[in-house]
């Protein structure tokens, strides 16, 4: 079907997105100094081929040299990247002009970043994952110390360049061993060696789980993990925080789910007490530490590494169901969390950060359609019926159950209770409190604005009819081998 | 099976005018007369419509009738289904008779934001109708969940002083229990799913399902916390005294009138009949506790120097007899509870209308600022005597029947406790009759009540059909037993199945029989009661 060969197919989306980035920078290269040019606008064409591409290569199964497998699942992830990819953009030009940011970089290593990411979510070779993993990483070091003229961007940057290269390492360690012991990198081979259990009871076979265990669970920001979250998430300019903070854990999950799902699933037993402490830990810390934060990018950053959490109880809970879950609940958070971070971004000018639990006091008064949305967004993360968050949540703890986990979905819920508190605080802000100062807080675009508010509709859709693409998800994780 | 989906109306109808009320565009004291007006037209629509379903419902049926299905996820066996049987009912009813009540009561109470306060009373009320009316497990967590947003925003925004720490212990308490439950929910539909092969939310296909003690006991544990803090059951009610101190008048009315009752329809329509066994084992320490809840919420509501307080001790003292009934398990105890639960919602509601009015005109609630007001306020001193008659449970009036069969249905089953539970009613009188005789006779002693209002027309509207509805409780308590009859004969019945070793109650053959013919409230009053207890 393709002029270029079948063999292809299976890249075809990463491929319109990694032009897209070359686009944004030559587009940048020939740009003279004071000229104005839709960037973004290449970039949301390249987005919008890709996802076209997903959807002709639904179904499919498409196999490209033996390393990448676009099947349901990939494909699906590489959908929710796709959505947080677009909406990154479109919130994007009013946080490039604050900081002013250099346009054509940012938005190229956005769309590589991206890039990475949804060849991390098709990868069946554990090299190729690495790969995808590095360009991704390299792509959020530089994005998060892109606010150069500041020192807390570039300390963040550092410490998430450093302790990133430190987790890839360990993750090559793992797949060094990996290979070691079987052979291969691919994980069919890794599969089917551990199917046959030909290396029970080696040592060194837990040694690589481990390694690779490590170099994921610091992508995804699981405690003990997550000490350069709350830095990195502070120092990125706030849009690339919402999209660094969906967008990573949607490409780490898939992998956790295609290696520790898939690939080392006869092995449950030696790796899910090493998981369940992970989930228990990740989950209790950021919904208590959370609960201490004034600066609301800190906040929301523990509130992202408990979402890590609730994502690493369906990892446990496996199976169809719980592989179900992890999709719907990343396809949630992924707009309920942009959208949060976006309302961040965009209330904040150079003189106002907006980023203090204070700021936020009256706002209901002086802009109630923001302060609305940002209360959707939040009573989402919180777990609040009739909006998504909440069947997400119910989706992972029915897995969790199903799969005879009770401790771990009491745990889970009475930290979403916690997790409330602090939720509420800023609701509280937002109501409750009496306006201080009368600065009127900037005007939003409306782009953003109507991105916003179809987000808030997305949730409400996925809050109260779920059906759709529940039933989705669990179709595209039923043909996974 | 109806031709007109009424139940799904009940529930849409005011969230569809919540919504309505959201664009309406035109600004200034004209839009907000306009937005009441709309607020409470639609609320008097939705009671219109609830006197409707009421006319419709057969009162011979113990099953769920107006029953509407429809699949909403299948997958996992979700359905949307609601229902309405003898219980729920009535307390339909009740929600859609304080809604409009509340709404004129804050009519000059509320000057801020009108539009959003009367936005979330009305999704508050389709919350609630919902959660009423749900079959569906599913259906009921998520509208039991989905009430405490607008119910926060009314005691934050609106509130008083201390309004936002009432808010957010509120919702955290209720929250707290509320997840365990969620937990156990899903381990039934797990439970249902390895039982028959297929996950099922439904709450009469749960009913068939035998499981067995010992999950029993964790299950009804996690659903009885949930129910119990609601409730709130001594001793989880010390959110109750901040949250109905703090909540605006319309905020307090109906988490005292329709909120609180949510906990114990927890109880008779879930916890109960769902772990029968489970239930039976912990029925006395539930007991026990509703009669400490009984006995400390009135000593604690005598002391109270806030009347609002004290009215809010006083639902923790009534509400103790709603669970002491439930837990009782036989159909006087257990009607009388459910008739508890209608008669507190309409008297503490005015009650708290009254006090609201009282505040409005001082913007104090304390019981030592007032004094002498029948030389004063002569109408508004008359509505209130009579509202207080009606709670301390005169007869005649609607508090009467539900505390005598309450006791009455209480005592065949743990003479113990109903007697200590007994004091509870004179302890009512006391902290009732004295705040009363302090706040309204004497002379007027403090000069700023000399020129006090009594009541105008809005007052009087919004008290009247509360008087009118105590006294025909009062005196036509039947009207709202008999259809409660073969709903409430069916649960016991069913518990009466219950583990043998532990019950001590109706035979099952009793029950079934008693469940063929009416029953009407006097013939319970006069006492020829087939069920003794086996002792």
């Amino acid at each position: 079907m393709s002029i270029i060969g079948p063999a292809l197919n299976g890249i075809i989306p990463v491929i319109c997105v990694t032009l897209a980035g070359l686009a944004c920078l030559l587009a940048e290269a020939f740009r003279r100094r004071d000229e104005r040019m839709p960037i973004g606008g290449l970039g949301a064409i390249g987005l919008a081929g890709a996802a076209a591409a997903v959807v002709l290569l639904w179904g499919r199964r498409a196999e490209s040299f033996g390393v990448v497998r676009a099947d349901d699942f990939g494909l699906f992830v590489q959908m929710v990247l796709l959505g947080v990819g677009l909406l990154t953009l479109v919130f994007s030009p009013k946080a490039i002009e604050r900081d002013s940011l250099p346009a054509g970089e940012y938005y190229a290593l956005v769309l590589f970043a991206i890039a990475g990411m949804m060849l991390m979510a098709v990868a069946t070779d554990l090299l190729v994952i690495f790969l995808a993993l590095e360009v991704f990483s390299l792509a959020l070091y530089v994005l998060t110390g892109l606010r150069r003229h500041e020192y807390s961007s570039t300390e963040g940057a550092f410490k998430y360049f450093v302790l990133g290269g430190f987790a890839s390492a360990f993750f090559l360690y793992g797949i060094a061993f990996t290979y070691g012991l079987v052979g291969s990198t691919h994980l069919d081979r890794v599969a089917s060696a551990v199917q046959a259990q030909a290396l029970s009871g080696n040592p060194l076979l837990l040694v690589a789980m481990g390694l690779l265990l490590v170099g994921l669970a610091f992508k995804v920001a699981a405690v003990p993990f997550h000490m350069w979250t709350p830095d990195a998430y502070e120092a990125a300019p706030t849009v690339i925080t919402g999209f660094m903070s969906t967008a990573v854990k949607a490409a780490g999950f898939a992998v956790f789910v295609r290696v520790f799902l898939l690939a080392l699933e006869p092995l449950r037993a030696e790796w899910m007490p090493v998981v369940w402490v992970l989930a228990v830990c990740t989950m209790v810390l950021g919904s208590v530490v959370g609960v201490a934060q004034t600066n609301l990018k800190r906040m929301l950053a523990y509130s992202s590494i408990a979402h890590g959490g609730y994502l690493l109880v369906a990892v446990i809970a496996g199976g169809d169901m719980g592989k179900a879950s992890i999709l719907f609940y990343l396809v949630v958070y992924a707009i309920t969390n942009v959208g949060a971070f976006a309302v961040l971004a965009l209330l904040s000018t150079r003189d106002a950060p907006m980023e203090h639990l204070d700021d936020y006091r009256g706002l209901w008064h002086s802009n109630p359609a923001i302060a609305g949305l940002l209360t959707i967004f939040l009573l989402s993360l919180g777990g609040f019926p009739p909006t998504a968050g909440f069947v997400a949540k119910w989706f992972v703890f029915s897995a969790a159950v199903g799969a005879g986990q009770f401790s771990l979905a009491i745990i889970g819920v009475l930290t979403s209770v916690v997790s409330v508190f602090f939720y509420l605080r800023i609701v509280v802000m937002m109501y409750m409190a009496e306006k201080r100062d009368t600065a009127s807080p900037p005007r939003v675009p409306r782009p953003a604005l109507a991105a916003l508010s179809l987000s808030a509709a997305v949730l409400f859709y996925l809050g109260v009819l779920p059906t759709r693409v529940l039933e989705l998800a669990a179709r595209s994780v039923a043909g996974m081998f | 099976m109806a031709v007109v989906p009424i139940l799904s109306a009940l529930i849409v109808l005011p969230l569809a005018g919540a919504v309505l009320l959201l664009l309406v565009r035109t600004r200034g004291h004209e839009r907000d007369a306009f937005i009441q007006w709309t607020a409470l037209g639609v609320s008097l629509a939705e009671f219109a419509l609830s006197l409707w379903m009421w006319s419709r419902f057969d009162p011979a049926s113990a099953d769920f009738q107006m029953v509407e299905r429809v699949d909403w996820i299948p997958s996992f066996g979700i359905q949307y289904a609601v229902g309405v049987d003898g219980i729920s009912l009535f307390l339909v009813v009740l929600t859609a008779f304080l809604t409009p009540l509340a709404l004129l009561g804050s009519w000059r109470s509320v000057h801020r934001k009108v539009r959003e306060f009367s936005f979330f009373m009305l999704a508050l009320e389709s919350a609630m109708v919902g959660v009423f009316l749900s079959l569906d497990m599913f259906l009921f967590y998520v509208f039991w969940d989905a009430m405490l947003i607008p119910m926060y925003f009314l005691i934050g925004i609106w509130g008083y002083e201390r309004r936002v720490y009432a808010a957010v212990k509120f919702i955290l308490y209720t929250m707290a229990g509320s997840v365990l439950m969620l937990v156990a929910i899903l381990t039934v539909a797990y439970l249902h799913s390895v039982a028959t092969g297929a996950y099922s939310f439904d709450y009469e296909a749960w009913l068939n399902l035998a499981l067995p003690r010992q999950t029993q006991v964790w299950l009804f544990l996690a659903f009885a916390v949930a129910f119990a803090i609601k409730v709130p059951l001594f001793p989880f009610h010390t959110w109750l005294p901040d949250a109905h101190v703090e909540a605006p008048t319309a905020g307090s009315v109906i988490l005292a009138g329709v909120l609180l009752k949510m906990g114990t329809y927890g109880l008779l329509r879930f916890a109960f009949p769902l772990f029968p066994d489970a239930a039976v084992y912990f029925a006395p320490y539930l007991a026990t506790l509703a009669v400490i809840g009984i006995v400390y919420g009135a000593l604690v509501a005598m002391v109270q120097p806030d009347m609002k307080k004290l009215v809010a001790y006083s639902s923790v003292s009534h509400l103790g007899f709603v669970v002491l009934g439930i837990t009782a398990m036989n159909i006087q105890g257990v009607q009388g509870a459910v008739f508890q639960m209608l008669s507190h919602g309409v008297s503490t509601g005015a009650l708290f209308l009254i006090v609201g009015m009282l505040s409005d005109r001082r913007h104090t609630r304390l019981i030592a600022e007032f004094g002498g007001l029948k030389h004063v306020a002569p109408r508004l001193v008359a509505a209130f005597f009579i509202i207080t008659l009606a709670s301390i449970g005169l007869p005649g009036l609607n508090g009467f029947v539900g505390e005598f069969l309450i006791l009455f249905g209480a005592f065949q089953w743990n003479p113990v406790l109903t007697t200590v539970a007994a004091s509870g009613v004179i302890l009512s009188a006391v902290y009732m009759l004295w705040m009363f005789q302090r706040v309204n006779y004497g002379a007027v002693t403090n000069p700023k009540n000399e020129g006090m209002q009594d009541l105008d027309t809005r007052e009087t509207w919004v008290l009247w059909p509360a008087i009118a509805m105590a006294v025909f409780m009062g005196v036509a308590p039947w009207v709202f037993l008999e259809p409660m009859t073969p709903a409430v004969t069916r649960i016991i019945a069913r518990m009466a199945e219950a583990e043998p070793a532990t019950v001590v109650r109706v035979p099952a053959a009793a029950g079934a029989e008693e469940g063929t013919g009416p029953f009407p409230g006097e013939v319970v009053e006069k006492g020829p009661v087939p069920f003794s207890s086996s002792r």
